[in-house]
C-alpha cells in the first residue's frame, strides 16, 4: 500500500469519482425523504401564515443541509476505512500541502451556499411581514390589512391584541373592543392580527408556538409582531425568556375561533367587564405601561372569575406568586 | 527581546534584576501560599463586609430589590484582593515601589522539587500550565455535577426535586460555570504550558500577569459557587437586566465572578499576544506557526477586545444593584436593551474564545496520526483570524426577536452566515489532511474525529439559527442549548480531552491508561450524542430553555436524555478514574516522543525541563513536514554560539557587542 510520488498510479482507485458518486445517491434520497416526507411534518405546523413560512424556511434550510452534512461524514467515514494505517506500517503520508484547485472551489461553493441562504431568508423575512418575529415598536415590513377603530367580521380589519407580560402571567387586551382584558387569547381566523408584545417588570418572551409567533416582552417597549391564523384550533403561549422562579409556569392556551365566535367572544366580554366596573378601573389602554405610575397600584381591584386585572393590578417584584 | 537574545545571561539562573534577600527561604508557612491566600481572603470579606455596613446602614435599599448588596459586594471585592495579598501577587510590585531588591522565592518556583511551587504564585509557565489543567478540571467536574441535578429535575413535567429558586439556581450555577470558567479550558492549561514552548522560547512575556491570570480564577470559582449561600441567581449565564437588579444578593456574586473571570481573561490574553509577537525563536516566522498558537494568537485578540465590554456590563450591573444607578431600569432613564446589547457584544466572540483553542489542538492532533503535513496551512490561520474577526459583527442574532434595531437583521443574518465560510475552512484543512493519509487511530486521534462529528452538526444547527424566519420558532428553546452544547461540549471539550490524551505525557512524564482512556472516549462519544441529539427535536417541539414544567407529551424523550445525561457523566467519572489511578499509583512512565511528533515541544524531555530549553533554538523547518524526504528536523536544539546573534544583527535595540 505504499503510494510514490506518482498521484494516481493504475492500482489505486478513482477515490474522488468513488466519493462523489456515493455522495450524490445518498444526498439526493435525504433531500427527497426530506422534502417530501418530513416537511408536512415539520415544527411548527401550518396553524397560521407566519408558521408556514417558519416550516418553509426550516425545510428549506434542512434541505440544503443535509448534503452537506452527508458529504462531510461520508468523507471522513471513507477516509478512516481506506487510508487507516496498515499493521506494521511505520511511513508517513504523502506530503501534501493545499492544492489550489480545492481551496478555491470549496470557498466557492461555500460562499455561493450562503449567499444563496442570506437572499432566501432575507425574502423570507421581508415578504411575509417579519414571518412572526418581533419587528419593535416601529416595523417597516408590515402585514396588509386596514386600520380600525372597530374590529367586524368578514372584512380584511387589522385586529389589534396588546400581549402584557407581567412576572408570571400573560393578559391580553383588545383595544377594538373598548380595551376590555381577558387571560385567555381568542383570535379569529383569516384575518390579519397585530400583536403589541410589552412587559410591566422583566423581560419576558411571547411565544405562540403553533402560531410562529415570537417577540420579547420588554417594559416600556410596544414589540409589533403580525400573523394571521389559518385554521381553527387550541395553541400554546409559553414564556420563551428567563423572568423569575416561575418561568416554566407561565403558559397558557389560546384559540383561534371563527370569526362569527370571535365577535360573540369579544363583545360578551366586553360587556361583561363593563358592567362589573373593570373597565373604568383598567388604566386607559396605552403601548407601554410603567407600573410604577399606575394610579390604581395596589388598589382593591374588583376579580372575575377567568378575568384577571393585570394592567391595572402589579404583583410586588419580591412576592412568591404561586400560578 | 534582551532576554532572549543574550545568551550567557539566559542560561545563568533566571533573568532580570538582581535579587535581593539572603537566597535561603523562610519556612513554608511565613511563605506567600494559598494558605495565606485563604487567610487574606477570609479577613478581606470581613472587612469588606463590616466596611459596607458602616458606610451603607442608613443606605436607602434598592427600589427593586429587597436587599442591601454594599456590604456584599464590598466584602468580594476586599476577599479577592485580600486573597491576591496572602498570595504574595502585591510583593514584588510592592519592593519595587518602595525601591528594594526583588525576593528569590517566587522566581525560584519554577526550578523548585516538589509539589508547593503549585500551591504558590509561581511564573514558570509550566507550573501555571499544570495549575490550570487541575483548576480547569476541578471546574468542569462541579460544572458538570450542576448538569446532574438539572437533567434530574428534567425527569419529569413538573417539579418533584428541586423547587422552582433552587432550579434555577442549579441552572444558572451550571451555565456560568461553564461558559466563564471553560472559556480557559485549553486557553489556560495548554496555550500558558504550550504557547512558549511551541515558539521556541524560555518563557512567557510577562510572567506576572500570567500567574495572576490563573489565580484570580479560584476567586472567581468560589465566588460564583458562594451565590448558593445568598439562594443563587435567577437569571441563567446571561443575567438579563432587569430580572438581575431585581434578583436576590445571589446575583452579586454572578456579576463579581464573571467579572474577575474576565480580568483573567483579559490578562490571559494580553501575555499571550505579546509573548507570541516577541518571543518567537530565531526562524519561528509566522509561516511557520504551529496552528495551535495561531488559535491562542487569534484568541487572544478576542479576549482583549470583548472581554472589556462584560467587565464594563458586569460593573455597572453591580452599580445598579448597590448604589443605585439606572444603567439597565427602564423606568428610570436605563436601557434593558444596553444590557443585551454589551453582554452579546461580549458573548458573541466569547463563544469564538470557546471554540477557537479547540480547532487549534484539533488541527495538531490531526497532522501528527494522519502523518501528513496539515492541508492548507495559510487557510487554517485564514480561517481562523477570518471567524475571530467576523465574530464581532454577529452579535444581534441573539436578538432576532427582541425588537432591537429590527430593521437590521438581515445584516446581522448575512454575517452570521458568512462566518460559516471561515469555519468551514477548519474541515477543508481537516478533509484534505485525510487525503491518503496514514490514519492512526490513537486516543487523541478519537477525539478529533469526534470533534469534527459534533462540530458539524453543531455548526450546521447554527445556519438554522441564523435564519431569522426559521429562528422565530427556534430561539430560546432547547434547539439553541443543543447547538451550543453540540459546539461547546462537543467541540471544545472533545478538543480538550484530545489535548489532554495527546499533551498529558509530555507535562507529567506519565501517560494515561489506554484500556480506560478507549472506554473513556466510546462512552463520552456515544452518549454525548444520545444527550444532546434530542434536544434539537425538543427544541422544535415547542420547549423552552430554563423551564422545569414541560409539556406531558416531550416527558419521554426528557427521560431518556435524562437518563444518557447520567450515563455522560459515568463516562467523565471514567476519565477521573483513569486521571487519578494513572497519575497517583499506575505512574506509567511515558518519557520519549510516543507519537512520533515533529513539533518543538515533543523534541524535549518529559516534562520539560525550568528554562525550557538550554539555548534558545534556531527553527529550521516546518513542524508539519510529514513524509517529506530528507526533511530538516524541526530545529537545532544547541545553535553554535554566534548564531542567535547573528539572527538579531542589525535589528534595532539590539546590544552592541551581541553580534560577535
Amino acid at each position: 500500500m505504499t503510494t510514490g510520488p506518482q498521484n494516481e498510479s493504475p492500482h489505486e482507485p478513482q477515490h474522488g469519482r468513488r466519493l462523489f458518486l456515493i455522495w450524490l445517491i445518498l444526498a439526493l434520497a435525504a433531500d427527497l425523504v426530506i422534502w417530501f416526507i418530513w416537511y408536512p411534518h415539520m415544527p411548527p405546523g401550518d396553524m397560521s401564515d407566519s408558521a408556514r413560512h417558519q416550516q418553509f424556511d426550516i425545510a428549506v434550510l434542512a434541505v440544503s443541509a443535509a448534503p452537506v452534512i452527508i458529504f462531510v461524514l461520508l468523507y471522513f467515514t471513507y477516509s478512516i476505512v481506506v487510508w487507516r494505517v496498515r499493521p506494521g506500517d511505520e511511513d508517513d503520508g504523502e506530503p501534501i500541502y493545499g492544492n489550489t484547485k480545492v481551496q478555491v472551489s470549496w470557498i466557492a461553493g461555500t460562499t455561493v451556499i450562503v449567499l444563496f441562504l442570506f437572499v432566501f431568508g432575507t425574502v423570507e423575512l421581508v415578504g411575509p411581514a417579519g414571518a412572526g418575529a418581533g419587528e419593535g415598536p416601529a416595523p417597516i415590513w408590515k402585514l396588509a390589512g386596514t386600520q380600525s377603530a372597530v374590529w367586524a367580521p368578514g372584512g380584511k380589519t387589522m385586529l389589534d391584541v396588546q400581549v402584557i407580560g407581567q412576572q408570571w402571567a400573560w393578559t391580553y387586551r383588545y383595544p377594538q373592543f373598548g380595551g376590555m382584558e381577558s387571560s385567555e387569547l381568542m383570535l379569529p381566523v383569516d384575518s390579519p392580527v397585530t400583536f403589541h408584545v410589552t412587559s410591566l417588570d422583566v423581560i419576558h418572551s411571547f411565544w405562540a408556538y403553533q402560531l410562529g409567533v415570537k417577540a420579547d416582552a420588554n417594559p416600556q417597549v410596544d414589540n409589533v409582531a403580525y400573523t394571521t391564523a389559518k385554521s381553527l384550533g387550541g395553541f400554546t403561549v409559553r414564556c420563551n425568556e428567563l423572568c423569575g422562579i416561575w418561568h416554566g409556569a407561565m403558559f397558557n392556551y389560546g384559540h383561534v375561533v371563527s370569526q362569527a365566535a370571535f365577535q360573540t367572544w369579544a363583545s360578551g366580554v366586553q360587556s361583561k367587564e363593563k358592567a362589573d366596573g373593570i373597565l373604568a378601573a383598567l388604566p386607559a389602554y396605552a403601548l407601554t405601561y410603567d407600573p410604577t405610575v399606575i394610579p390604581q397600584l395596589g388598589a382593591n381591584l374588583p376579580k372575575v372569575d377567568g378575568i384577571t386585572g393585570a394592567a391595572g393590578y402589579y404583583y410586588p417584584p419580591s412576592d412568591p406568586v404561586t400560578p | 527581546m534582551a532576554i532572549e537574545t543574550h545568551q550567557d545571561q539566559a542560561e545563568a539562573a533566571g533573568s532580570g534584576p538582581p535579587l535581593g534577600g539572603h537566597g535561603a527561604l523562610r519556612p513554608w508557612y511565613l511563605r506567600p501560599g494559598v494558605h495565606l491566600g485563604v487567610v487574606g481572603a477570609a479577613v478581606g470579606y470581613i472587612l469588606g463586609h463590616l466596611l459596607g455596613n458602616f458606610l451603607s446602614s442608613a443606605y436607602q435599599q434598592n427600589a427593586l430589590s429587597d436587599s442591601n448588596d454594599i456590604p456584599i459586594v464590598l466584602g468580594y471585592t476586599f476577599a479577592t484582593l485580600g486573597w491576591l495579598a496572602g498570595l504574595g501577587v502585591f510583593n514584588d510590585l510592592g519592593r519595587q515601589i518602595l525601591g528594594r531588591p526583588l525576593l528569590a522565592e517566587i522566581r525560584r518556583g519554577g526550578s523548585e522539587a516538589g509539589l508547593s511551587k503549585y500551591f504558590r504564585y509561581t511564573l514558570d509557565h509550566k507550573v501555571v500550565g499544570i495549575q490550570y489543567l487541575y483548576g480547569m478540571i476541578a471546574y468542569f467536574l462541579t460544572g458538570g455535577l450542576f448538569a446532574m441535578a438539572i437533567r434530574s429535575e428534567l425527569l419529569s413535567p413538573s417539579y418533584h426535586l428541586l423547587g422552582p429558586s433552587q432550579y434555577l439556581m442549579v441552572v444558572g450555577e451550571h451555565g456560568t460555570m461553564m461558559m466563564m470558567m471553560m472559556s480557559s479550558v485549553i486557553l489556560g492549561p495548554f496555550g500558558q504550558y504550550f504557547g512558549p514552548l511551541l515558539i521556541g522560547s524560555k518563557r512567557v512575556a510577562f510572567p506576572r500577569i500570567e500567574a495572576l491570570g490563573f489565580w484570580l480564577t479560584p476567586a472567581a470559582y468560589v465566588i460564583l459557587l458562594s451565590g448558593v449561600l445568598f439562594g443563587g441567581f435567577p437569571t441563567g449565564w446571561t443575567g438579563y437586566e432587569p430580572l438581575a437588579t431585581q434578583a436576590t444578593a445571589g446575583e452579586d456574586s454572578y456579576f463579581f465572578a464573571f467579572g474577575l473571570m474576565g480580568l483573567s481573561m483579559i490578562l490571559a490574553g494580553f501575555n499571550m499576544i505579546v509573548t507570541v509577537i516577541n518571543y518567537r525563536a530565531p526562524g519561528m516566522r509566522w509561516s511557520r506557526l504551529p496552528m495551535f498558537v495561531w488559535s491562542m494568537f487569534t484568541v487572544s485578540f478576542l479576549q482583549v477586545l470583548a472581554v472589556p465590554v462584560l467587565v464594563g456590563a458586569c460593573y455597572m450591573g453591580l452599580m445598579d444593584r448597590t448604589f443605585q444607578t439606572a444603567f439597565f431600569t427602564n423606568q428610570l432613564g436605563g436601557s434593558s436593551f444596553l444590557y443585551e446589547d454589551l453582554f452579546w457584544f461580549f458573548g458573541h466572540p466569547e463563544v469564538y474564545i470557546l471554540a477557537l483553542p479547540g480547532f487549534g489542538v484539533i488541527s495538531e492532533v490531526v497532522a501528527v496520526f494522519c502523518r501528513k503535513p496539515l492541508f492548507g496551512y495559510k487557510v487554517a490561520a485564514a480561517g481562523m483570524l477570518g471567524v475571530g474577526i467576523l465574530s464581532f459583527f454577529v452579535w444581534q442574532h441573539h436578538l432576532f426577536d427582541s425588537g432591537i434595531n429590527p430593521d437590521m437583521r438581515p445584516l446581522f443574518m448575512l454575517t452570521t452566515e458568512l462566518i460559516s465560510i471561515p469555519t468551514g475552512f477548519i474541515y477543508l484543512v481537516g478533509m484534505g489532511t485525510f487525503w491518503k493519509a496514514r490514519i492512526r487511530f490513537s486516543i487523541p486521534m478519537l477525539f478529533a474525529l469526534a470533534f469534527y462529528f459534533n462540530f458539524l452538526i453543531g455548526g450546521i444547527s447554527g445556519v438554522f439559527l441564523s435564519d431569522v424566519p426559521a429562528d422565530t420558532t427556534e430561539h430560546g428553546s432547547f434547539f439553541v442549548m443543543a447547538h451550543f452544547h453540540y459546539t461547546i461540549m462537543g467541540g471544545l471539550i472533545f478538543a480538550f480531552m484530545a489535548g489532554i490524551y495527546y499533551w498529558l505525557p509530555k507535562m507529567t512524564g506519565i501517560k494515561l491508561n489506554e484500556k480506560l482512556g478507549k472506554l473513556h472516549f466510546w462512552t463520552m462519544f456515544i452518549f454525548f450524542n444520545t444527550t444532546f441529539l434530542p434536544l434539537f427535536a425538543l427544541g422544535m417541539m415547542g420547549m423552552p430553555r430554563r423551564v422545569f414544567e414541560y409539556a406531558r407529551n416531550l416527558e419521554t424523550l426528557n427521560d431518556w436524555v435524562s437518563i444518557s445525561a447520567f450515563c455522560l457523566g459515568g463516562s467523565i467519572l471514567i476519565f477521573v478514574i483513569n486521571f487519578v489511578m494513572s497519575m497517583l499509583f499506575w505512574r506509567e512512565p511515558e518519557v520519549g516522543n510516543p507519537w512520533r511528533a515533529r513539533s518543538l515541544e515533543w523534541q524535549l524531555s518529559s516534562p520539560p525541563p525550568p528554562e525550557n530549553f538550554k539555548r534558545v533554538p534556531v527553527i529550521l523547518s516546518s513542524s508539519y513536514d510529514y513524509g517529506v524526504k530528507d526533511a530538516l528536523p524541526v530545529a537545532d536544539l544547541n545553535p553554535p554560539p554566534g548564531v542567535i546573534g547573528a539572527a538579531y544583527a542589525g535589528a534595532p535595540g539590539v546590544p552592541a557587542g551581541l553580534e560577535a
